[in-house]
């Protein structure tokens, strides 16, 4: 989408939940992008519409109730105002009709800025409905601005909004104290100052600042209060509304949990179960895809890389779609409902113990599918502190591909399949992991609330909206979006990866590929056994031999090395290396490789290699440690920082080789 | 003195003013500010936190923060 030169500039400021999304789906509709603002990790949606030949370009500014900024959010709204390079012409003020007085704090605030600026009066509908009578032409008279009733679910009044926006003009009153201003602040008497030095300052505790701030807003509210009386009449007896009526049963200390456990269940059933069929699809479809690729090229380097490289790490990018798509489509429910914020509410308590948030506990739920989309669901969490310490903490859950690797490895520790009464020890030890997985998550976030320093203050001051139908293009929008941000963004990054992976596993110095390939024409070795020669002597191969110094503490051999390399790319990947080392072939086919594990004895001392000690201390390594670059990559594209993802390895792996460390010595 | 977290279900109360500096911008830019009549709708399941109606709307805030709003019951 490119910008012409002639186009007209216009953003939309608003409180969260007033609809501001909505109206900019219906403004822009399909023509919209969204990208980042340089440096920060809130979201920039843009778009373009036309009318009467001119290109107006919109800006969805991130939702804030106050100009001086205490969030990045808010950090970000008040620059964009303020910005001089990227000059925005028309300013539309989106305020919700039905609950006008909170919204005009910020309303004020822009029109003290002396830009020119229109006032859309959203949700006019719900405002009739509550029986409040709104004299729109005072509104105008008083803000001295032109005045659009709307309302964006319905498209009412859209067009309206569009044909005014050149009707935009700066306004004549002020509704700022100029006098006290001048005594605080003797050399700034433009509002627009304040707002410079409260972005250059919200970081320090500036005493002066905040009190005028304060000052300023307490002001803006008597003079509100005055334009209500004026222009809004409200009903003498007001019903229990629904949302009060909705609230009774989804914060009920029973019926409330009941209702959330039934929908994390729902959650999880569709991304665990439901999301299982079409990724099967896509790695079926691709593979299908890449053989015919590979025999309609000429045979050789090209081809193996563009087989083997970069359509295997496409497909590798893919396969998160389903996931990704079906998470986001009941975050973004469940966000438009309002009930998100009832379940932060009732979470709170319990959640706030372990530094982490209400909204913590969908992402990390959803973790034990896949961490990829958790990390991104983890955007909805508003405070900087609990959002990172969630995106750091959600890989502890065990993912579900860690159960193929988990799986493989319980069946060798209880061959003989024992129970313990009814129960069987395998089961009992897998939900142990689980278990031992959400435990480490709470417990590292738990540190990580008092390592972890921030300059954002901590609060829990949220709005209770009432609660609404879901706006179905709202919901499709945000998950094209996400979908979208994903493949572009970190999908890059792991296709990166994949190459360099391909490279380590199918390269080795100088010709021993292409010798081992002729000694085995020559004594009939099976493709199996050539393909498990191949391996040990690529670069992989040689990377596994040269770091079992470093792992042979934890009881893994360099064949493990080797698996622990080609892991990296996705934890089940282990099983397919190990098949291909121990040449049995299919990957499919894991008893073969059981069999074959169970046997494997010690060259030098004949004691089988495969011992409890070697299968805990895996198990556990499996557990803790970063083996996923998918995850890595999320987490750099949602903190914009590889510091992040840094510490991120470095935390898990590090707790992983400890804790593998002590089990191996103990059991050994 | 009262304070906001001494309200039970369904009594009103006007704000009298903050006692924390930086909550009190926050407070009142989310329309709780002196003068104004707040009524606590709402507690948590597990005690906290707590609901209140102010300048029209619903919002939540924890105890400890509830606390450092003086309030005078009506």
């Amino acid at each position: 989408m490119s910008q012409k030169k002639n186009s007209i500039s216009v953003a939309l400021i608003g409180n969260p939940n007033v609809g501001k999304s909505t109206l900019f789906n219906a403004l822009t509709g399909l023509n919209q992008k969204t990208g980042n603002y340089a440096g920060v990790t809130v979201d920039k949606s843009y778009g373009l519409f036309e009318l009467n030949n001119q290109t107006f370009k919109v800006t969805d500014l991130p939702g804030t109730y106050s100009l001086f900024p205490k969030s990045i959010d808010e950090e970000v709204a008040c620059k964009a105002l303020l910005d001089t390079n990227e000059k925005i012409d028309v300013t539309i003020i989106v305020t919700d009709a039905s609950n006008l007085k909170r919204h005009l704090l910020l309303a004020t605030q822009v029109i003290d800025l002396k830009i020119p600026c229109i006032l859309a009066l959203n949700m006019i509908d719900e405002a009739e409905k509550n029986n409040l009578t709104i004299y729109q032409n005072e509104i105008e008279k008083l803000l001295d601005i032109p005045v659009v009733a709307i309302n964006s679910r319905n498209r009412k009044g859209i067009l309206e909004l569009k044909q005014s926006i050149l009707k935009a003009r700066v306004s004549n009153s002020i509704f700022y104290d100029f006098e006290k201003q001048k005594q605080f602040f003797p050399q700034k008497y433009l509002y627009r100052n304040i707002l410079e030095l409260g972005l250059q300052k919200h970081n320090e505790n500036n005493q002066l600042l905040k009190e005028y701030e304060l000052n300023d807003t307490v002001y803006k509210f008597s003079k509100i209060n005055y334009i209500i009386s004026k222009c809004i009449k409200h009903p003498k007896q007001i019903d229990k509304t629904l949302t009060q009526k909705l609230d009774t049963f989804f914060t009920h200390r029973l019926y409330g949990f009941a209702f959330f456990f039934l929908v994390l269940f729902l959650i999880f059933q569709f991304i665990f179960y439901i999301a299982e069929f079409p990724m099967t699809w896509i790695e079926g479809g691709f593979s299908e895809f890449m053989n015919w690729v590979a025999n309609i090229l000429p045979k050789g380097q090209v081809n193996d890389l563009l087989v083997n490289g970069v359509l295997a790490g496409i497909s590798g990018i893919i396969v998160f779609i389903p996931q990704i798509a079906l998470l986001f489509f009941f975050i973004a429910v469940l966000e438009d409902t309002g009930y998100m914020a009832r379940a932060s509410f009732i979470l709170d308590k319990l959640m706030r113990r372990f530094g982490l948030n209400g909204k913590s506990v969908i992402p990390m739920i959803s973790s034990v599918a896949c961490a990829v989309p958790s990390i991104m669901g983890a955007r909805t969490i508003t405070n900087w502190k609990d959002r990172i310490i969630t995106i750091l903490v959600t890989p502890f859950v065990s993912c579900s591909a860690r159960l193929p690797v988990y799986t493989l490895l319980i069946s060798i520790l209880f061959v003989d399949k024992q129970t313990f009464g009814i129960l069987n020890y395998q089961g009992l030890v897998l939900m142990g992991l689980y278990i031992l997985g959400f435990m480490t998550a709470l417990f590292v976030s738990f540190l990580l609330k008092y390592i972890l320093k921030t300059t954002e203050k901590s609060y829990f001051i949220m709005e209770l909206p009432v609660y609404r139908m879901p706006k179905w293009q709202n919901v499709f929008l945000l998950v094209l979006n996400k979908v979208k941000m994903f493949l572009f963004d970190a999908g890059k990054i792991i296709l990166a990866i994949s190459i360099v992976l391909w490279f380590l596993t199918s390269h080795a110095p100088g010709n021993t590929l292409e010798e081992l390939q002729k000694k085995a024409e020559i004594n009939h070795i099976s493709d199996v056994d050539l393909n498990a020669q191949k391996l040990e002597s690529s670069y992989a191969g040689i990377l596994g031999k040269k770091m079992e110094p470093v792992i042979a503490p934890l009881g893994f051999d360099w064949k493990i090395g080797i698996a622990l390399i080609t892991s990296f790319a996705a934890r089940e990947v282990f099983v397919g290396t190990m098949a291909t080392i121990y040449s049995t072939g299919d990957a499919e086919n894991t008893e073969t490789l059981r069999e074959k594990l169970i046997t494997e004895k010690n060259f030098n001392t004949q004691q089988p290699v495969y011992s409890n000690a070697v299968c805990w201390s895996l198990l556990i390594f499996y557990a803790f440690a970063m083996q996923c670059m998918s995850t890595l990559a999320t987490t750099y594209r949602e903190t914009k920082h590889w510091k992040w993802p840094t510490i991120q390895l470095v935390l898990m792996t590090g707790l992983a080789y400890l804790s593998s460390l002590i089990i191996f010595n103990t059991l050994n | 003195m009262q304070t906001l977290d001494n309200l039970k279900i369904g009594q009103s109360a006007t704000i009298k003013g903050f006692i924390d500096d930086f909550l009190s911008l926050k407070l009142t830019e989310m329309g709780c500010f002196p003068g104004e009549t707040v009524k606590l709708t709402n507690i948590a399941p597990l005690g906290d936190p707590i609901a209140i109606e102010v300048s029209g709307y619903q919002l939540s805030l924890r105890k400890q923060e509830a606390r450092t709003v003086i309030i005078e019951i009506i």
